[in-house]
Formats: structure tokens, sequence, C-alpha cells
């Protein structure tokens, strides 16, 4: 009979020596940069083309995530049909997205099939129409899709919180009106693409069981591209006066959104790492101080959650809940007070260990696997970070003190600096 | 192939082992033979109520979550009508903690007063959160009181209503696990950095001790057979129309499972698939055009489900479903178009197989199925689907007696 009351020894997963397996570096002969994984069990790939055409760089809003999205929907030469039957025939999954400061094509297939594929991909990044059609579904669909999540509290207070910290104007903060649809134009959206696709800057990063001739043959579809680089101006954030907002959306509304956020500094901030194991206590995970009061002690939510944007110019620290409308404030002073807590009581030992465990035993099981190696490899390159950040955040893990964390918590969640929002 | 080693233990529990040595993580993986359909239907959304309350606590461990954390560990679960699953994914050295926190919990919850208030509350707040606040929330509560009359499928698992969840008493959580939570109802897997010989031992060490319980024998009233085409017009404050049309389908042993797998893949799935090309593309009467079906054990439903675009008619549209279902029902696919969905599905099967989390996942239910084995076999039974299998299949499914229909109506106009 085992003594079920006495837990197994483990190991502290601190005492990890965690590695980021190595990229592969090369270039091909227009300049374009590629970064490889080879690994993994299965004959899969995954390849993503990172143009620099995000929200940043358009003049008008929706305009980088309308070209985006239409770069499936016709090339000279093929319908959006036949580009569709052609990628679904072999399997595999072209997908596009429009982020703030790149935009990007995703395709996932099966290794034997990409010789087959990667000729397409090179007529949409330069031979797409966008076809007027196209365009005119694409409005149409994306305003009733707009209609039906306006309806949605969370996705109202999503929305408005982002104008509470950067501002309608600044990429982070704009958000899409019925009336942003109406006014796209194809032309608009033609040069855009000139400039961020055909003619833009671009990265590429592969991950799985690589075919060997992978690099000659991106090198034959993807190495006379003009890879220009693109000029990158500046935005600057215009946050919101008024630091309480409370909103009506649905009056028959049984559960209220709540937001809780204030700017903070990006990855490349002394502070940012620090503030990583701080927020897990706080309400990073479920073992996190928000979760177990607020969820597991009171029942309030069915989930709490508080983490950082992942934002390249600006992050920012937010804490977001859906909790019935009779435990609003009731769960709005809790946050608080699991705030004023960790800037006047210091951490014990055993609550710190269980968290750096937590945190490595999470980077751990996230290194598993090609695709989430290249994954942290892109996160790396696209902020402008080294892999000394990889080992830095490791050894923030290991070694912050209690001391720190309170100091941080004293210069990071004094209540005044927060925006608060409820949306019913 | 998924490679793997099962045996026994004396109470019954099911254990299968599964190596992968390219990860440093091991993975636990307890599916427990019962969920939703297993309910009372005056008790309904209970085996999801349970799977909360499996978290607050067992007899000789007063917390499930702090320990495996400390561990560097991370689990979750779910409840579907069909079962209930826990898994976690920890470092391959701390595999113990995995053994001695799944089997304490399966030896007996602690029973705690206090956490069932809690869970109460919060599966209350999840049930508004996913149903009640979200625009067109409740179809399926609706659909599926219209679809199934006598099986349990009639209700979802987060329960029928939220006075069921909100009178759930100690007793009946305490019943309910002596029923279906004993070692002869569950499989366990466990993948992962780790050796045969290590999980043997584990195994028997912290489970060999459970008593085996009684086995529960599943006798669920089956549904009978649809006769007459059913109707039901919801009208609410939405933005937009909606169409669902549900037709119900055999259950996940029978082969034609397979083929109506592959037949919702070429109606819809894809940029290139027939509804979304014929209905949003080309007639564009539909914003969004789906058809899938429910993967349940037992009969399910198939599935097609759209929002309308503004200013068309509900007549017109769906006029418009039936007859991209009478083209399916007429003529043969061609052979392009199924080897596409077939591919498809090859791909989506290796995608699954990446993670070691996935694949354990999947042997847990295949032998919950009948089988662990099954699952290498699944590639195969897809393949031998024919052009000829498709029509049939069709002309089977695609029935007005065999259907259910809601036009979910926008007051708002």
């Amino acid at each position: 009979m085992p003594d079920r009351k006495q837990a197994p020894e483990i190991v502290d997963a601190v005492d990890f020596d965690l590695r980021l397996k190595p990229v592969e570096k090369y270039s091909l002969d227009n300049g374009v940069e590629v970064y490889a994984v080879n690994a993994g069990a299965e004959e899969v790939l995954s390849l993503e083309w990172v143009f620099f055409g995000g929200n940043w760089q358009e003049e008008q809003n929706l305009v980088a995530a309308t070209t985006n999205f239409l770069l499936r929907n016709g090339t000279s030469q093929k319908t959006a049909f036949q580009i569709n039957e052609h990628f679904e025939y072999y399997g595999s999954y072209l997908n596009r997205a429009c982020y703030n400061e790149t935009a990007t094509l995703t395709l996932h297939c099966l290794t034997k099939h990409v010789k087959e594929l990667l000729p397409v991909v090179r007529e949409l990044i330069t031979d797409s129409v966008l076809p007027q059609e196209e365009l005119d579904i694409y409005k149409q669909n994306m305003k009733q899709r707009l209609q039906v999540n306006l309806k949605k509290s969370d996705f109202v207070a999503g929305r408005m919180i982002d104008v509470c910290l950067y501002g309608e104007k600044h990429p982070y903060g704009k958000f899409s009106k019925a009336e942003d649809f109406d006014a796209l134009n194809q032309e608009q959206l033609v040069d855009f693409y000139k400039q961020y696709y055909q003619q833009g800057k671009l990265i590429l990063f592969v991950a799985g069981r690589l075919p060997a001739d992978l690099n000659s043959l991106l090198n034959q579809y993807f190495g006379d591209l003009p890879n220009r680089s693109n000029f990158t101006k500046t935005i600057i954030e215009e946050r919101g006066t008024e630091k309480k907002l409370r909103i009506t959306n649905d009056i028959n509304g049984v559960q209220g959104s709540i937001r809780i956020a204030r700017p903070f500094p990006n990855r490349h901030h002394p502070d940012f790492l620090k503030v990583q194991v701080l927020n897990s206590l706080l309400g990073g995970f479920f073992g996190s101080r928000l979760m177990s009061n607020i969820r597991e002690d009171k029942g309030y939510t069915y989930g709490i959650h508080s983490y950082l944007y992942s934002h390249v110019q600006q992050s920012a620290w937010l804490v977001s809940t859906e909790v019935g409308t009779d435990v609003c404030d009731a769960t709005i002073t809790e946050i608080y007070k699991e705030m004023k807590d960790l800037r006047e009581e210091l951490v014990d030992e055993e609550e710190l260990l269980l968290v750096r465990n937590y945190m490595m035993g999470g980077i751990l099981g996230d290194l598993d696997g090609p695709f989430q190696i290249i994954s942290r490899w892109k996160n790396i390159i696209l902020n402008d970070l080294t892999e000394k950040y990889f080992y830095d955040a490791i050894h923030t893990i290991k070694t912050i003190s209690a001391e720190e964390l309170r100091q941080l918590a004293q210069k990071y969640l004094q209540e005044e600096d927060f925006y608060e929002l409820v949306v019913v | 192939m998924i490679q793997f080693e099962r045996f026994t233990l004396a109470n019954g529990l099911r254990v299968i082992f599964h190596q992968d040595l390219s990860t440093p993580m091991a993975v636990m993986n307890i599916m427990y033979d019962v969920g939703a359909r297993d309910e009372d239907p005056g008790q309904t959304g209970f085996a999801h109520l349970f799977e909360h309350l499996m978290f607050g606590g067992s007899v000789n461990v007063p917390s499930y979550d702090e320990p495996l954390q400390m561990a560097g560990g991370e689990n979750n679960a779910y409840t579907t009508n069909d079962l209930t699953n826990y898994y976690i994914q920890l470092p391959a050295d701390n595999l113990e903690t995995a053994f001695w926190l799944e089997s304490d919990r399966m030896l007996s919850l602690a029973f705690d007063e206090k956490s069932l208030e809690t869970q109460r509350k919060v599966v209350c707040e999840e049930f508004k959160e996913h149903y009640l606040t979200k625009p067109y929330g409740d179809v399926w509560h609706k659909m599926r009181e219209l679809a199934y009359k006598k099986h349990p499928y009639r209700w979802m698992t987060i329960g029928k209503e939220l006075s069921h969840i909100e009178n759930a008493k100690l007793d009946d959580v305490k019943n309910f696990f002596f029923k279906h939570y004993r070692p002869v109802n569950a499989v366990m897997v466990v993948a992962g950095n780790i050796t045969l010989e290590k999980v043997k031992t584990l195994a028997e060490k912290w489970f060999g001790d459970i008593a085996a319980g009684s086995e529960y024998k599943r006798n669920l009233p089956q549904e009978p057979e649809q006769k007459e085409e059913r109707k039901l017009e919801i009208k609410a404050n939405v933005p937009l129309d909606a169409l669902y049309k549900c037709w119900h389908m055999p259950g996940r042993l029978d082969r034609r499972y397979y083929i109506i797998d592959l037949l919702t893949d070429i109606l819809s799935g894809g940029g290139s698939s027939r509804l979304y090309q014929s209905l949003v593309k080309e007639k564009q009467l539909f914003s969004n055009i789906e058809c899938h079906h429910f993967g349940s054990t037992d009969n399910g439903l198939v599935v097609i489900e759209g929002k309308l675009v503004k200013g068309i008619k509900m007549e017109e549209a769906e006029k418009a479903v039936e007859e991209e279902l009478e083209k399916m029902k007429g003529q043969l696919v061609s052979e392009t178009e199924l080897q596409k969905v077939k591919n498809k599905t090859e791909s989506m099967i290796a995608f699954e197989d990446m993670s070691v989390m996935s694949r354990a996942n999947s042997l847990a239910y295949y032998e919950i199925l009948g089988d662990a084995s099954w699952m290498n076999f699944e590639l195969e039974k897809y393949g031998s689907v024919t052009t000829e299998d498709i029509l049939q299949e069709s002309r089977a499914i695609f029935r007005n007696t065999n259907c259910n229909t809601i036009h979910y109506l926008s007051t708002t106009n």
C-alpha cells in the first residue's frame, strides 16, 4: 500500500537545463532570410511567409487585413475556387493572417506534396488581382459577422479597452466599423498589395521534416522577389483620459465583461520578463491568486486571467473575466485587493517555487515539436531579440526574489494606473 | 502506425502504454466511460458538473492542482455526451506525481460541501457565458430537443436547464462517483518519454488496490426512426436570420460513419467545398454555411447551418440548400472530389498525431469504443469509401422525413 498522504519525490523543474533547439538561418539569392527547424516524427511541414504589411502600414482602416484576406481569392490565372481546390486537393491548409506589424501566409502540408504547392504560393505573392467581386462578397459577409459580434459583451469590451490603452487612431487601438468596410475600394488594396507583398520585405520560417531540396525549391520560387525594405512610420498612442467606464450593450445581459488594464513597455524593457513571473502569480495560470479567489473560492466566474499583450512596440497588462452582473463590483474589489496584497506582502517561498516550477514545466512542454520551436524563434526574430532572451527568461524564472516581485508590484500594480471597464 | 502495449490490472483498469523518446514530457490520460447520455433526465448537466468537482480535492490529497503545478505539470478535462476525459502533461521525471494524484481521486473524492457550492456557481456562469449571453446560444438546446425524442442526446452536456445544476446535492455526487468512476469503467493511457516497466510498476503501486466497482451496463433508450419532417421557428433579438438543418446518421462504429464523414467534407470544409462555392460565392445567399456532424458514439446528427445574407428570404435560401443536396442524391461525385477529401483526412490525421497528448487521447478514445488498435486503421476505412457509397448515403440521409429544421429569425428588422 502506497502512502497516499505523501507526495512522491519530484525533480524541481527549476533544476532543468532547458535548451532552445537552434534554428538554421540562410538567405535566398535576393537576400530573403529563411529560418528553418528540421525536426519531428511525422512527414509534415509548416511554412510561413511573413510580410511587413500589417495594420501599422495602412493609411485607411482595414486595408491591410482585407488585402491579406483576398490573397487567396484570385490571380490573373486562377479563380478563388481553383486556388482553394489546388491546396485542398493536396490536403494542405493555406491560411492567411494580418497582425499589427506583419501579415502572413501559412502553409501546412504533408512533406511529399510541397513541390506541387510552392508554385501556387508564388503565384499568390506575385500575381494576385484582388477581384472586385470577391471584395464585394467579403465586405457584405464581414459586415454581417461584425453585427453578430457586436451583440457579445466580451467582443465590445475587447475593443473598448484597446481604445483606452492606445487610442482609436493607433494600430493597436483601432477597430472595424461597418462604414470602414463600405469605404474600401479595390484600387487601394492593389496598391497595398504591390507595395507590401509583390515588392515588400519577406522573411520565411519553415519547420517539420524538411525535404533535402527545400532550399533550392525556396530559391527557385521566392529567390527573385524584390524583397525591398519598407519604411516604418512612428505612431504615438493617445491614451484615454477617462479611467472608469461602464457600458450597457444589452439591457437584458446576465454577465458583465470586465477588463482592467494598464500600459506596459515592450519585451526590451528590463522589467518585462520579471513581470511575467509576477503576472503568473496574479492571474497567469489556474493556480494564480485571481483564479483561486474569484473562481475557486467565490464561484463568480468560469474563468479569470491576466496577461501581457504580445504587441511589438508597446504592450499592456490586462485582467479579463466574464462574471454575473450582480457580482461585477465585488469582482473588481477583489481584483484590486489581490494587487494590494502583492504590493504589501512578500510572496512565500512555497508559492514562489510553485510558480517557478509551473512556468518551467510550461516552457519544457512548449518546446515539444518543430512547430513550437519555430514559433519561439519567430517571436525572437520579429521582436528584434536574440537567443539571449530565451535564456534570460529562464534565468529570471529561476532567480527572481520575493522582494523583487513586491517592488515590481509597487511599481506596476497601482490601482490608479489602470483603466477599468465593464460591458454588460 | 502508432505502437502501444496494453495490460489490465486485477481490478479491471485497462492501461495503455505508448512510448515517445523524442519528448522530455510524459502524458497521463484517463478516460471514464460516462457522459451526459448517462444522466437522469431530471438531473442533466451532472457528468459535466462532476468533472469540475474532480478538482476539488480527493480523500488523501486536499489539493489536486497545486502539487501538479509544483511538479511542472498542466492538466485539463472535458466532458462530452459520450465520455469524460482527464489529461495531464508533465516532465517525464515527475510522472509519479500524476499516478499519485489520479489514483487518489479514483479511490475517492473528498466530497466537500464548499467545493460543490462553488462549482455549482462556476458551472452556472459557464452556462451563461456560452449559452445565454451569446446570440443564437440556445439553438443547440432547441435542436437536440427537436431531433431526439427518446435518446439522452436530447440534452446538451452543460445540462437542460440551470436549475438541474443549482439543485445538485452531495449525495447525488457520491452516487454518481461510485457508479461511474470505478477502475472497471476507465481506460488509462500513459505516454511519452517513459518505459513500460516503470508504467507497470507505478500502475500496480498506485491503482492496484482500488476496488474494482461494478461494471456499468449502459442501457439507453434508443431513438426511434423519425417518420415525419420536423420544423421549429425561433424569433429572437439577433442581427441575422439563420438556418439550421439536421438529419439522423449512424453511430461511430458503423461503416457508414466514414462515408458520411467524407460526405460532409465534400459539402463544406474548405474554400472549394460545394456549399461554400455555390451558396456563399456564386449565389450569395449565405454569409457563411457549414456542414458537419456530431461525431457521436450512438446515432448522431449531420448538420447544415448558415447565416443568411441580409434581405434574402428564408424560403429561397433553404431551397438552394436543398438543390445542392439533390445534386448529391442525383449524381456521383467525381473521383477527384472524393480523393480531395480523402487527402484532407490523411493530412489531418498526420497533424493530429504530431503531439503525444493527442495520440494518448486517441488511444484512450478507441479503447473506450472497443479497441485502441482501431486508431491505426482509420485511414484504411476512409480509403475504402467509393463515389457510389457517397451517392447511396446521400440518398439515405437527406430525406425529408429524416430532417429537422430550425428557422432562427431576427426580430430586429
